[in-house]
C-alpha cells in the first residue's frame, strides 16, 4: 500500500514549512519532497538506533525495561511526592500537550518553563519593555524590499526561510530578488552574509553599541566616533539611510543577539530602533525562532498563566521572575527537587552547575530518542513522534498556527506527549488527594 | 441532569415582557421549561432579581493579540492572581486576563455567553485554541475582513455572487460567527505604514474605498442571511471630530436595510463620538449620533464605555495603536497580518483629571442616555479598551442613578465637566431596560433564539441577583447595584449551578458558536476554483492548513445558515 500526504507541516524549526508531500509504503515514509537538508534528515532518520520504544526504569544504577503503566506510575510517584519539581522542555510538542503540562505543574505546585529559557527569553523580556513591531512572515513575502538578518544564519539555521517568506519568494507586491535588499550584520561572513548586498562586521558583544549608533543616524544625530563596534561611521551611516529609504523593512534577529553580551538591552536596542523607524517608514522585527513549537510555548504558557515561560506555581498561582524561576538559575541554586524533561536535552546543553544538580534529583524523561538527558534518567517514557506519529498544533515562528497530521503508526503503539502527560496528571491528581 | 426550581424571584425577561414580576422559573435538562417535578432543587429566590444570563457582544478575550497583550504587560497581572481551588484552575487579571480567570469572573457577573469579536482569520486556530481554554461560558468570533485582499478585489471586479460564496467559505473554513470591519481599508494602507482619512478615499493598490467595503460586505451579510448585522469599528476611530465618520458610515447603508431589520451594528462608539477639531477642544458628539439614531431604524451600536482606570488597548487598527502610542509613548505592540488585517496593543490609563479621557466617559454615558430606545444599545467597555469587563457593575450603576454620575462628574477634570451635556440629563435606567442592554437586545441581535431569554426552550442561563427589588431605589442605592452585580447569588449554566455568592462552585466546557453558511454548490466550486491560485500567491501556507476541523472546537455549536445564492 502506497499513499501520498500533502501539505505536511514541517516539525523541525520555526519555519514549519506546511508544503511536505510525503509518500508512504507499508506504514512507513518512505519519501519527502520539498524537504531541507535538516528536515530530510529528520524524516529519514527518526526510526534510527537512538529511538527508544520501551520504557526504561533505573534501579541500583541501572536501566530495566517495564511497561508504560509501570513508567507512569512510578513517574507520577516521584513528582506527587516532590515539594518543588521542574517542568521543562515543551518546545517539541504540541500545544496540546504544553497546556496538559501547564496543569501539571499547577497541580505539583511546581515550576513549568520551556527552552525560552535559554535561547529567546531575553526577547520576550525585551517585549516587556518595550513591545514589539512585528508582522507574520506572508507581509514580509508580500510587501519587504529590505530585509536584515542580524545575528542570525538562515541558510544553516532554517533554510528554507529566504525562499519561503524573505529575499527569494515571489509576493503580490515584490516578485524578483532584485526587487528587495538583503542586509546581514554578523560577527563573521556567515553563509547567509556571502547572499547578502550589504554585510556589516559588528565586534564581537558590541552588538548594543552598534544598535544604538543605528538609533542615533536614524535620529539624525550626529555619531562623533569614526567608528562603533568595528564599523565605520559611514557605514552605519549608509544603513540608517537605507532603512530609512526603504519602503517596507524588517529585522530578524537570531541567538547572536540573544545570547551575546547584553542579552535582554540588546533586544531592548533593537525593538527600540525599529519602532523608532516606524516614524520614517514602515520597519518591523521577528525573532528568528528556533524549534517548530518553542512560540506555540509560550503562547500556550501566557493564555493560561498570563505569562510566557518560566511560571511558579509554589504559591497555587503563577509567579514569573526571570532570574528567579528560569530553570538554569533554579538548578543552579539547587532547588528542585525532581524533574520531568519533556522533548529536550538539558543535560548536554546547559552548563555544568545545573547539570550537577539535575543529577542529583529523579528525572523522567518524555522523549521518542536516547540522548544525554535520558541517561541520566530515573524514569524514561518513549513517546510517539509530535509531527510525525501524532498530531497537534504548532505555531510558527510569526505566530501562525498550523496542524499537524499523524503522518504512520508510532512503533509498538507508543503514545502521545499529550497522552501520557495527561495520565501522569490523572495520576498526581488522585496521589495529592 | 438535574431540575431546579427558582422561586419567588423578580424576574426581568424583557424578551418575553416580564417586568419584576415575582415568579417561578423552571429549569431541567440544560433548559427552561414549564413545570418540574418534587425532587428539582429549590432555589429560594425571595428578594433577590433573576435575569437571564447576561450576553457580551464585544469583548476581546481571545486569540493572538489578546495574549500579544498578556505577553507584553507582566506588571499588569502581578497584582491580580487568582489561586488554585479544588473546582478551578489558577490565573491572572487584570486588564487581560488568563483564559481561566476570564471565564471564572464572567460566570461570576452572571454572564454566559460572550463574542470575541476581531480574529484575524488565519491566526484563527488560535482564538479557537483560547476559546476551547476560557470554562463554564459560551462563545464565538467575528473573523476580521474589512481589510481583506481578496474581498477588496471581488468588490473592484463587481462579483458580488462569487464573494459571498468566498465570505461563506470562510466563515466555514474558520469556524467565524459574524462579519467584522476595522477601520475598512485603513489597516492595510498601514500594512504600507500609510492611513485613510476619509469613506471616499481609495486604499493604496486596490482602488476601492472604505464606504464600498462597508456596503459590498453589507449586501453580503444581507446575501448570507448571516444572524448577526456586520459589525463595524468604524475609520478614523480616536480622532477628533470622527462623530461625522461615524454617522456618514451609518448612513452609507441605510438604504440596505432587508426588511426593516438593523443592517449595521457599529462597535464601541464611544472611540468614535468625537466632537471638535483638536484633544484641546475635544467635545462630544454622542448627542449628534445619538439624534441620528433615533431617527433611524438600521442601526444599532455598543457603547465602550469608559471606566477610569489603568488598562491594555487592544484592536485589529493598527494605525489607531500607532498614534496611541505616539500620545502616550507608552509599548507598543503592533503585528500585521498577511493579506487579512493587523492588530495593534497600548497600554492606557484613563485619568478623571485627564480632560480627554473625562470627555470620553461622558460620550460613553451620553450615547446610553440619549438613545432612546434601549432595543439599539449594548453595554459594553470594549473589554479591555474602555476598561475591563469586570467594571461592568459600576457602568450599570451610572446608568441607573444620576447620583452615583454627579459623584463621578464632581471628581473629573473641571473643563470637560463643562463642556458635557451629562450633567443636565436627568434619565436613569430601570433594571428592565439594564436586562435589555446587557442580555435581551444582545442575544436578539446575535442572532440567538435560546439565549437572552427565561421562555420555555430557552438555554437554562441565568443570573440570580441579591438585590431586592421592591425596597430597591437605585437611584439612591446605587452602592448596592454595584455590588449585586459584581457577584451573583447564583449564576446557572445549560442548568448546573456554576457560581454562589461570587464562588465558582463547578466548572464546565462552554459551546462555541459558528456559522455554517450554505449556498449553491456551483457558485462555491467556481469561486474555490479562482480562489486556489491567488491564496498560493498572498498567504505563506496551504490552504488545506487554513482550515479548522469542526472536532477542533470541542465543543462546538453550528448554526446552520441557508443563503440567497
Amino acid at each position: 500500500m502506497e499513499k501520498i500526504i500533502n501539505n505536511v507541516v514541517c516539525t523541525v524549526c520555526g519555519c514549519c514549512c506546511d508544503d511536505l508531500e510525503v509518500k508512504i509504503k507499508d506504514g512507513k515514509i518512505v519519501e519527502v519532497k520539498n524537504a531541507c537538508a535538516v528536515s530530510l534528515s529528520k524524516f529519514q532518520n527518526y526510526n534510527g538506533k537512538e529511538r527508544i520504544v520501551k520504557p526504561l526504569i533505573k534501579e541500583n544504577g541501572e536501566f530495566k525495561e517495564c511497561d508504560l503503566k509501570e513508567a507512569i506510575e512510578k513517574a507520577s510517584k516521584i513528582l506527587a511526592e516532590a515539594k518543588y519539581p521542574l517542568i521543562y522542555g515543551l518546545s517539541l510538542t504540541s500545544t496540546e500537550a504544553i497546556g496538559k503540562a501547564v496543569e501539571l505543574a499547577e497541580a505539583l505546585g511546581g515550576v513549568i518553563d520551556n527552552t525560552t529559557s535559554v535561547c529567546h527569553g531575553p526577547s520576550l523580556i525585551g517585549v516587556h519593555d518595550i513591545g514589539s513591531v512585528t508582522c507574520t512572515l506572508g507581509e514580509v513575502k508580500n510587501r519587504a524590499d529590505l530585509i536584515i538578518y542580524w545575528a542570525s544564519n538562515p541558510v544553516f539555521s532554517h533554510p528554507r526561510h529566504l525562499a519561503r517568506y524573505t529575499v527569494f519568494s515571489k509576493g503580490k507586491f515584490r516578485k524578483e530578488r532584485r526587487e528587495r535588499k538583503l542586509v546581514v550584520v554578523d560577527v563573521r561572513k556567515t553563509a547567509t552574509a556571502k547572499l547578502a548586498d550589504m554585510f556589516i562586521q559588528v565586534a564581537p558583544n558590541q552588538d548594543y553599541e552598534l544598535l544604538s549608533a543605528l538609533r542615533m543616524a536614524v535620529k539624525g544625530e550626529e555619531i562623533y566616533l569614526n567608528e562603533v563596534a568595528g564599523v565605520p561611521t559611514s557605514k552605519i551611516e549608509e544603513l540608517a539611510d537605507l532603512m530609512i529609504s526603504c519602503e517596507f523593512g524588517i529585522l530578524f534577529f537570531g541567538l547572536g543577539l540573544t545570547m551575546s553580551l547584553g542579552k535582554s538591552r540588546n533586544i531592548d536596542a533593537a525593538l527600540s530602533l525599529v519602532r523608532d523607524l516606524n516614524e520614517r517608514t514602515k520597519f518591523l522585527i521577528m525573532p528568528m525562532r528556533g524549534h517548530y513549537n518553542v512560540t506555540g510555548a509560550n503562547e500556550v504558557i501566557a493564555w493560561q498563566t498570563g505569562y510566557p515561560f518560566a511560571v511558579d506555581f509554589s504559591q497555587g498561582y503563577p509567579r514569573y521572575n526571570p532570574g528567579e524561576t528560569t530553570t538554569i538559575e533554579l538548578l543552579t541554586r539547587g532547588e528542585c527537587d525532581a524533574a520531568l524533561i519533556v522533548g529536550s536535552d538539558p543535560a548536554a546543553h546547559f552548563p555544568v552547575s545545573a547539570v550537577k544538580h539535575l543529577m542529583k534529583i529523579p528525572v523522567i524523561t518524555i522523549d521518542p530518542h536516547k540522548n544525554a538527558t535520558t541517561l541520566i534518567s530515573t524514569v524514561v517514557i518513549p513517546t510517539a513522534i509530535t509531527g510525525i506519529e501524532a498530531g497537534g498544533t504548532v505555531y510558527r515562528m510569526d505566530g501562525v498556527p498550523l496542524e499537524c497530521k499523524k503522518l504512520v503508526e508510532p512503533p509498538l503503539g507508543l503514545k502521545s506527549d499529550e497522552e501520557i502527560i495527561t495520565e501522569i496528571l490523572v495520576n498526581v491528581k488522585k496521589l495529592k488527594e | 441532569m438535574s431540575e431546579i426550581l427558582i422561586k419567588n424571584g423578580f424576574v426581568f425577561d424583557p424578551l418575553n415582557n416580564i417586568n419584576g414580576e415575582k415568579m417561578d422559573i423552571f429549569i431541567k435538562d440544560g433548559k427552561i421549561v414549564d413545570k418540574v417535578s418534587s425532587k428539582a432543587k429549590v432555589i429560594d429566590a425571595s428578594n433577590m432579581v433573576v435575569m437571564p444570563g447576561g450576553v457580551d457582544i464585544h469583548s476581546h478575550i481571545a486569540g493572538s493579540k489578546v495574549n500579544a497583550g498578556r505577553i507584553l504587560r507582566p506588571e499588569d497581572h502581578v497584582k491580580d492572581f487568582e489561586v488554585k481551588t479544588k473546582v478551578t484552575r489558577s490565573g491572572v487579571g487584570y486588564s487581560v486576563p488568563s483564559t481561566f480567570t476570564t471565564g471564572y469572573r464572567y460566570a461570576k457577573m452572571g454572564y454566559t455567553t460572550v463574542f470575541e469579536p476581531a480574529t484575524p482569520p488565519l491566526k484563527t486556530r488560535h482564538t479557537h485554541e483560547e476559546l476551547r481554554d476560557i470554562p463554564i461560558i459560551d462563545k464565538g468570533c467575528f473573523p476580521l475582513l474589512g481589510n481583506n485582499w481578496f474581498i477588496m478585489e471581488y468588490l473592484k471586479e463587481n462579483k458580488l455572487e462569487e464573494c459571498a460564496a468566498y465570505v461563506s467559505w470562510l466563515l466555514n473554513a474558520i469556524k467565524g460567527y459574524a462579519i467584522k470591519i476595522v477601520n475598512p481599508g485603513g489597516t492595510e494602507a498601514w500594512g504600507w505604514g500609510k492611513g485613510i482619512s476619509h469613506l471616499d478615499e481609495e486604499v493604496p493598490y486596490f482602488n476601492v474605498t472604505p464606504k464600498e467595503i462597508v456596503r459590498w460586505l453589507c449586501k453580503i451579510n444581507n446575501i448570507l442571511n448571516l444572524p448577526h448585522p456586520i459589525h463595524v469599528h468604524t475609520n478614523n476611530l480616536g480622532k477628533p471630530g470622527n462623530y461625522v465618520t461615524t454617522i456618514e458610515t451609518m448612513d452609507a447603508v441605510k438604504d440596505l436595510s432587508k426588511d426593516g431589520k438593523v443592517s449595521i451594528h457599529v462597535t464601541h462608539v464611544q472611540f468614535n463620538g468625537f466632537a471638535g477639531t483638536s484633544w484641546l477642544n475635544l467635545a462630544s458628539g454622542a448627542p449628534e449620533i445619538a439624534n441620528y439614531i433615533n431617527k433611524n431604524t438600521h442601526v444599532e451600536i455598543d457603547i465602550g464605555q469608559v471606566t477610569f482606570s489603568d488598562t491594555t488597548t487592544m484592536t485589529a487598527d493598527g494605525p489607531f495603536q500607532y498614534i496611541l502610542y505616539l500620545l502616550s509613548r507608552e509599548k507598543w505592540v503592533n503585528a500585521d497580518v498577511e493579506a487579512e488585517t493587523g492588530a495593534g496593543v497600548v497600554p492606557f490609563r484613563y485619568k478623571k483629571s485627564n480632560y480627554v479621557n473625562a470627555i470620553q466617559w461622558g460620550i460613553g454615558l451620553e450615547l446610553a442616555l440619549l438613545i432612546k430606545d434601549p432595543w439599539k444599545i449594548h453595554m459594553t467597555t470594549d473589554h479591555p479598551n474602555g476598561g475591563p469587563f469586570t467594571h461592568y457593575p459600576k457602568v450599570i450603576a451610572w446608568l441607573m442613578s444620576r447620583k452615583a454620575r454627579e459623584k463621578t462628574l464632581n471628581k473629573i477634570n473641571k473643563n470637560a465637566k463643562r463642556r458635557l451635556d451629562l450633567p443636565g440629563i436627568d434619565r436613569e435606567y430601570t433594571l428592565y431596560e439594564i436586562a435589555i442592554i446587557t442580555r435581551a437586545a444582545t442575544a436578539k441581535s446575535l442572532g440567538l433564539k435560546n439565549k437572552g431569554h427565561l421562555g420555555v426552550g430557552a438555554d437554562a442561563d441565568v443570573a440570580i441577583y441579591n438585590l431586592n427589588y421592591k425596597s430597591l431605589d437605585p437611584s439612591k442605592d446605587y452602592k448596592l447595584i454595584k455590588k449585586a452585580f459584581k457577584q451573583t447569588a447564583y449564576t446557572i449554566k445549560d442548568g448546573e449551578i456554576v457560581a454562589k455568592n461570587g464562588e465558582i462552585v463547578s466548572s464546565s466546557k462552554g459551546k462555541i458558536y459558528w456559522v455554517n453558511s450554505k449556498v449553491a454548490e456551483d457558485i462555491q466550486k467556481s469561486m474555490l476554483n479562482n480562489l486556489k491560485m491567488k491564496f498560493e500567491e498572498y498567504y505563506t501556507v496551504k490552504m488545506e492548513n487554513y482550515i479548522i476541523n469542526e472536532s477542533y472546537l470541542h465543543n462546538s455549536f453550528m448554526l446552520n445558515v441557508q443563503s440567497e445564492v
